[in-house]
């Protein structure tokens, strides 16, 4: 490993807070998603990362098993999405506020 | 050559993370995750983690990218967040929690030992990682299968049932009034 994997840990970490910045400050329901997926993103980076550094095969194998999920949670999250957007003309989380008190 | 493929997708990659935080349009969003996406395959690749870097090409580039982008394409674009938020004052206080974040996880990082060992020649295979998951991971892959499923199931639902009675968005003058 000619670059040292603290560089692949530092970039991991400045992904997953763009996209934690992300979720703080958009208000449009598919951006939030994306910044979601970022996060996810980095860290499968940091796990990838991990698993070089200890020549074992179980930080790749997680990262599969968080793809799957991401899948699933995309699938799920944009019909609800499509939904909101049927009944109310809206992705702007702020104006989506039946719930509130 | 290692150095520089890293340094050229690490910028990418930031690139397009700053991207999908800023772009005003989700389109620009969905196009800037695709970049982030692509040069994040071209690391795996230099972790030695060739399976992983196809799946990410196939499943989030190929898959979960064209699913936004339909999305973006059904739901026809209006002037996004035009309206001030009525939570003011996001970015200032985004900023500072984000840097903060990121000093702490850097931090928490650094302190990790380096390493570096010697790896067997078909680590990250597909060969490899499929002995894996069919051995000692058996039971969390029929699971994931099962969630999937669920997946394919509340897709049908959610995309076949009739159109939910039309709320209007509450306007921002309605609020105040109320």
């Amino acid at each position: 490993m000619t670059v040292p994997a603290s560089a692949y840990l530092l970039l991991s970490a400045a992904l997953f807070t763009l996209g934690t910045v992300g979720v703080l400050v958009r208000r449009t329901a598919l951006i939030l998603f994306m910044s979601i997926e970022l996060m996810l993103n980095a860290v499968n980076l940091a796990f990838v990362t991990l698993a070089r550094v200890h020549a074992n095969l179980d930080g790749q194998l997680a990262v599969f098993f968080v793809l799957v999920v991401a899948a699933v949670e995309v699938v799920v999250g944009l019909s609800i999405l499509v939904h909101i957007f049927r009944s109310r003309d809206t992705v702007d989380v702020d104006e989506v506020d039946l719930l509130r008190g | 050559m290692e150095v520089l493929l890293f340094a050229v997708s690490a910028a990418l990659s930031l690139a397009g993370g700053v991207g999908v935080v800023a772009a005003r349009q989700p389109v620009h969003s969905a196009l800037s995750l695709l970049l982030v996406l692509g040069s994040l395959a071209v690391l795996y690749l230099t972790l030695a983690a060739e399976f992983l870097a196809v799946l990410q090409v196939i499943v989030y580039a190929g898959a979960i990218v064209v699913l936004f982008l339909f999305v973006i394409m059904l739901l026809h674009a209006r002037p996004p967040e035009s309206r001030p938020s009525p939570v003011g004052g996001q970015w200032g206080l985004a900023v500072p929690l984000g840097a903060a974040l990121w000093a702490g996880l850097s931090y928490a990082v650094l302190r990790l030992p380096a390493g570096g060992r010697e790896l067997p020649p078909e680590f990250g295979t597909t060969e490899a990682v499929g002995r894996e998951l069919f051995s000692r991971f058996l039971l969390p892959f029929e699971v994931a299968s099962l969630l999937l499923l669920v997946g394919i199931v509340a897709a049908v639902v959610l995309g076949s049932s009739p159109a939910p009675p039309s709320v209007p968005p509450r306007s921002a003058s309605g609020r105040e009034e109320a």
